[in-house]
């Protein structure tokens, strides 16, 4: 059925337009790893502030509103970059052991993400000054769970490349 | 002789191993990648708060003097893997235009920085907290950007020639 479907995408004109034009691939993936550079590095400050290990000026709610707009924003780059990228190349992502490990570290990733901010959001909407002190290794968890599958994920984006 | 350089380079033990293993490549460029994103991000930052777009309650200064050693750190583990990379197979990289002209923005990227640091950055303390920042400032920081989203989009082209 997963043939069926690439098969059917690798026909469709615009993958057959994509795959035709030679610098679309190239540039698409040099917005997609752009677009990585701003998660990975906004990502790697708030959970390092999460850790206790950097930004400790900052606390974690004033880290959390400005990395979480760009956290997002580079998050819908990168799923139209990517989409356009797996459109134009169905057959090297989809069924690609790297892609789908790819994908599941993404929606833990995500996760863990929202699951924080709401953690965090409950604790300020319930009057603490910034994330409650009881929630201290929380953070950490989510900081480490965070940055190891962030890490992760670029790491498996790019054995796409090498894998089946 | 430079070409004797580089065949020099790719008989060298880890370029071998690294064009003779079918992990090595892939595992050094995952790192390379990462490396890239980390010193990219970080500049991004300055450059968006020089450009007076992001950060404005940063001091520019105090802003630099935070994330210059995470620049630096990156830089070098992005340097060191890329060089690897490149010995692999040197003379071919060599020979690509997208390989040079990302070397050569690499290069106007330090140089520019270089300026930065050499005369505006001088006065930082007079102007980094005030708004906006100064034209030259401006520049540097929209040179930085471009330049480095050139390096970025030459380095993925690399892999398609």
């Amino acid at each position: 059925m997963l043939d069926d479907f690439i098969h059917w995408l690798g026909a469709t004109p615009v993958s057959q337009l994509i795959q035709k034009v030679f610098w679309i691939i190239p540039t698409v993936q040099a917005v997609h790893i752009l677009a990585i550079s701003v998660v990975l590095s906004s990502m790697a400050m708030f959970d390092l502030r999460l850790l206790g290990l950097a930004g400790k000026r900052s606390s974690i709610a004033s880290l959390s509103r400005r990395f979480m707009p760009w956290l997002w924003g580079a998050l819908i780059v990168l799923a139209a970059s990517g989409s356009i990228l797996i459109v134009g190349e169905p057959k090297r992502a989809l069924g690609n052991l790297s892609f789908l490990l790819k994908m599941c570290m993404l929606a833990a990733a995500i996760i863990v993400t929202l699951g924080f901010q709401a953690v965090l959001k409950r604790d300020l909407e319930g009057g603490s000054a910034d994330l409650a002190p009881a929630h201290g290794i929380l953070a950490k968890i989510t900081g480490l769970l965070s940055l190891t599958l962030w890490v992760g994920i670029a790491v498996a984006g790019r054995l796409i490349a090498y894998t089946g | 002789m430079f070409d004797r350089f580089l065949q020099w380079l790719e008989s060298t033990p880890p370029a071998i191993a690294i064009s003779e293993s079918s992990w090595l490549f892939p595992g050094i460029e995952s790192v390379h990648v990462l490396a890239i994103a980390l010193v990219v991000g970080s500049i991004t930052m300055v450059d968006l708060r020089l450009l007076d777009i992001n950060l404005r309650e940063r001091p520019v200064g105090e802003l630099i003097a935070e994330v210059l050693p995470w620049t630096w750190t990156s830089f070098a583990v992005a340097l060191l893997s890329g060089a690897l990379l490149f010995s692999s197979n040197a003379t071919k990289y060599w020979g690509t235009v997208p390989f040079r002209a990302k070397m050569l923005l690499l290069t106007l990227a330090g140089l520019n920085m270089l300026a930065y640091h050499a005369t505006i950055h001088r006065s930082v303390d007079l102007w980094g907290s005030r708004a906006p920042t100064p034209r030259a400032a401006k520049i540097s920081g929209g040179l930085s950007l471009g330049l480095w989203i050139g390096v970025v989009t030459l380095g993925r082209w690399i892999g398609f020639v």
